[in-house]
C-alpha cells in the first residue's frame, strides 16, 4: 500500500513538474548576433527595428503584438500607424523604453543593440542577408513567439512558391543573363545577395560574378560588354540609363527588354521576408510580358 | 562686451546648471519633470547622456584650446593631427567586415585605436612634435589619405554608408554610463594636466624661442600635451562620433567674450565647450521632437552662427 502511495505521489510530482515547466515554457535561444536569449513566456509586447522582421512577425500572425516599429517599417498597412521609433542607426532609445516592450527585434548594430541591453530590454538580433537568413529568422521569431514550428511552415510554403515561380519563366527566358541595378554608381545585385539568390532560384544568370561579393560597384563599361538580355531596375533609375554614356549600346534598353519597379514593389523585391515569394512573381509576371531574348 | 573672468565662470556654471536640468526634463513626447517619467527612462539614459554631452564638449574645448596654443594657429582644432580620419577609417573598417554584429565594445575600441593610429602615424611623418609647420601638413596629409581609403572601403561595401554617415555626423544618444566613466577619466587627467602646463603655454605665445630662453620644458611640455590632446579626441571620437565645431569654435568663443591669458584658455575652453555641446544636444533633441537632428548638425550651425556674429562685431567696432 505504502509502495503504492508512494508510486502515485511520484508519479504525481512528475506530472506536476512537467505542468509548471510547460506552463512557465521558459524560451531560450541564441541569436544571430551569438547572444543567449531566455525569456520567462513568449512577449506581448513587440517592437521591432526591422522592415523584414515586421512582415514576418505579421506573417506569423502577430501583428497585435507590436507595439512600435523602425521608419522604414510599412507593411502590412495596420503597422503604419505604431509610433515610428527612428532607423536602425539613430534609433530613439528613450522611447523605445518608454513603451516597455517584452522583446526588441534589432539587425545587427552593435551600438543600438548594445544601449538596450543595458536597459535590460531583450533584445533579438537578426541578421537578414541571405534566404537561409531568412529562414533561420522565421524559425527563430515563431519559437520566441512561443508559436511552434509556424516559421517551418511558413518557410515550405514559400519554397512552394518559390518553385511555382521558377516554373512559370517562359522557355525562351530560362537561363537569361541579367543584370540587376539596385544603385546608380552603378551597384548591381550580387549572386551572393538576397535578391541575387532569387535571380538563382529562378534559373536566371547573374552579369556580376559571385566574386565580387553582394553589392558589386561596376564599371558602367563592363554592364555594356556583358550586353545583359535584361535589365531590372527602380522604374525612375531605368528612365536615366538611356543617358548614360554608351548605354544607348544596351541591347536589352534599345528592345526594352527592361523591369521597372516602383517604390512599393522595390520593397517586396529587396526585403528578406515573407514577401519573397511576390517578389520572385514580380520577376517572372515581368519577364512573360516581354518580348522574347 | 567683454566680461570679467569671475563673471563669465559663474554665468557659465549657471547656464550648464540650468541647461543639466532642462536635459533631464527634455523628452521626446515634450518636456515632464524626471518625477513624472519612469525613474529608468531619466537614470539610464537622459543623466549619462546629458552628463556625456556636457563630457565630451569639454573635451573637445580643452582639446581646441590646446591645439590652437600649442599650434599658435587660430584654424586649429583638436581632429587637426588625424584622429577624425583615424577613427572613421576604423570604424568603416570594422562595419565593412560584418563588424555590426561584433560587441559594442568592438566599434568603440576600433573608433580608439584608429583614432590613436592616426595621430601616431601624423607625429611619425612629422618626426615628432617639434616642428609646427611640419606636424600641421603631415596632420592634413594624413586626414586626407585615410579619409581616401575609408571612401574607398565604404564604396567597395555599401551597406556601410548610413552607419558611416551617422558616425561623421555624431550623436550623444548612445552613451551610457560606462562611457560617461571613461571620458570623466580623461577630462580628470587633460584638465590638471593643462594647468600645470598653463606657463608654458602663457610663453609659447610669445614665440617658441622666447619659450625656450626661459628655460620652459617646451618639448617635453609638448609631447605631453600633443598625447593628452591625442587620448581626448580617441575617446571623445569613439564615444560619440565626429562631433563637428565644438573644439573649433569653444576657445574662440571664450576669446571673443573674455581677455584670458593663453594659459587659462584650455580650462576656460572646456567650460564653453561643454555648455555649446549640451545646449546643442538639448536642441537635436527637442526641436524635431519626437525626431532627433544630428547633434553635429547643430553644433555647426551654432557655432557657426556665434563665430559670424562675433566677426560681424569686431569688423564694426
Amino acid at each position: 500500500m505504502n509502495r503504492y502511495v508512494a508510486s502515485l505521489l511520484a508519479a504525481w510530482t512528475l506530472w506536476a513538474s512537467l505542468l509548471s515547466q510547460a506552463l512557465a515554457a521558459p524560451i531560450k535561444l541564441v541569436d544571430d548576433a551569438g547572444h543567449t536569449l531566455s525569456l520567462k513566456a513568449p512577449p506581448q509586447r513587440v517592437v521591432s527595428l526591422l522592415p523584414s522582421a515586421t512582415e514576418t512577425l505579421c506573417a506569423l500572425g502577430a501583428c497585435k503584438r507590436l507595439v512600435g516599429t523602425d521608419r522604414f517599417s510599412n507593411w502590412p498597412a495596420s503597422v503604419l500607424a505604431l509610433p515610428k521609433l527612428g532607423g536602425l542607426e539613430d534609433a530613439q532609445i528613450e522611447r523605445i523604453a518608454a513603451l516597455k516592450p517584452e522583446l526588441v527585434v534589432a539587425a545587427p548594430h552593435a551600438r543600438v543593440v548594445a544601449a538596450l541591453r543595458r536597459l535590460k530590454l531583450p533584445v533579438l538580433v537578426l541578421k537578414s542577408d541571405t534566404h537561409a537568413d531568412v529562414q533561420r529568422s522565421f524559425e527563430l521569431l515563431s519559437a520566441v513567439l512561443g508559436q511552434g514550428d509556424a516559421g517551418l511552415q511558413l518557410w515550405a510554403r514559400l519554397q512552394r512558391e518559390l518553385e511555382e515561380a521558377a516554373l512559370a519563366v517562359p522557355p525562351a527566358w530560362q537561363g537569361a543573363r541579367v543584370y540587376f541595378e539596385v544603385d546608380e554608381a552603378p551597384y548591381a545585385a550580387g549572386a551572393t545577395s538576397y535578391l541575387g539568390e532569387t535571380l538563382q532560384r529562378l534559373k536566371l544568370r547573374n552579369i556580376a560574378p559571385p566574386e565580387l561579393g553582394p553589392f558589386p560597384r561596376l564599371n558602367p563599361e563592363f554592364v555594356l560588354r556583358q550586353q545583359p538580355d535584361v535589365v531590372m531596375a527602380a522604374a525612375g533609375h531605368l528612365q536615366q540609363m538611356p543617358r548614360r554614356p554608351g548605354w544607348q549600346q544596351l541591347k536589352a534598353l534599345q528592345q526594352r527588354r527592361q523591369c521597372g519597379f516602383s517604390e512599393a514593389h522595390n520593397d517586396i523585391l529587396a526585403r528578406p521576408g515573407p514577401r519573397m515569394a511576390e517578389g520572385a512573381w514580380l520577376l517572372v509576371n515581368c519577364l512573360k510580358a516581354l518580348p522574347a531574348p | 562686451m567683454r566680461l570679467k573672468p569671475s563673471t563669465a565662470l559663474a554665468l557659465s556654471l549657471w547656464a550648464t546648471c540650468a541647461a543639466a536640468i532642462a536635459s533631464l526634463c527634455a523628452g521626446p513626447e515634450g518636456w515632464a519633470w524626471p518625477g513624472a517619467v519612469p525613474g529608468f527612462i531619466v537614470w539610464e539614459i537622459r543623466a549619462p547622456r546629458t552628463a556625456a554631452a556636457w563630457l565630451l564638449g569639454a573635451l573637445l574645448g580643452w582639446a581646441g584650446a590646446v591645439a590652437q596654443g600649442l599650434f599658435r594657429n587660430p584654424l586649429a582644432d583638436p581632429y587637426l593631427l588625424g584622429s577624425a580620419s583615424g577613427a572613421s577609417l576604423a570604424v568603416v573598417l570594422v562595419l565593412a567586415a560584418g563588424g555590426g554584429a561584433l560587441a559594442s565594445m568592438g566599434l568603440v575600441a576600433a573608433a580608439f585605436v584608429g583614432a590613436l593610429a592616426g595621430i601616431v602615424l601624423t607625429l611619425a611623418l612629422a618626426r615628432g612634435a617639434a616642428h609646427t609647420p611640419r606636424l600641421l601638413l603631415a596632420g592634413v596629409v594624413v586626414g586626407v589619405m585615410l579619409g581616401a581609403a575609408s571612401e574607398g572601403v565604404a564604396s567597395y561595401s555599401p551597406e556601410v554608408l548610413r552607419a558611416r554617415q551617422v558616425f561623421l555626423l555624431g550623436s550623444t544618444a548612445f552613451v551610457g554610463w560606462g562611457g560617461v566613466g571613461w571620458l570623466a577619466m580623461v577630462l580628470g587627467l587633460a584638465l590638471p594636466l593643462g594647468l600645470a602646463l598653463a606657463r608654458v603655454l602663457d610663453a609659447l605665445a610669445l614665440g617658441e624661442d622666447t619659450a625656450r630662453s626661459l628655460g620652459l620644458p617646451v618639448s617635453a611640455a609638448r609631447m605631453a600635451l600633443v598625447g593628452l590632446l591625442a587620448l581626448a579626441t580617441g575617446v571623445a571620437v569613439a564615444q560619440a562620433g565626429l562631433l563637428a565645431f565644438v573644439g573649433l569654435v569653444a576657445p574662440h568663443a571664450v576669446r571673443g567674450l573674455l581677455h584670458l591669458r593663453p594659459g587659462a584658455m584650455p580650462l576656460a575652453s572646456a567650460l564653453a565647450g561643454g555648455l555649446l555641446l549640451l545646449l546643442a544636444d538639448l536642441g537635436a533633441r527637442t526641436v524635431l521632437a519626437p525626431q532627433e537632428l544630428p547633434v553635429g548638425v547643430l553644433t555647426a550651425t551654432l557655432g557657426g552662427a556665434f563665430l559670424l556674429w562675433r566677426l560681424h562685431r569686431s569688423v564694426n567696432a
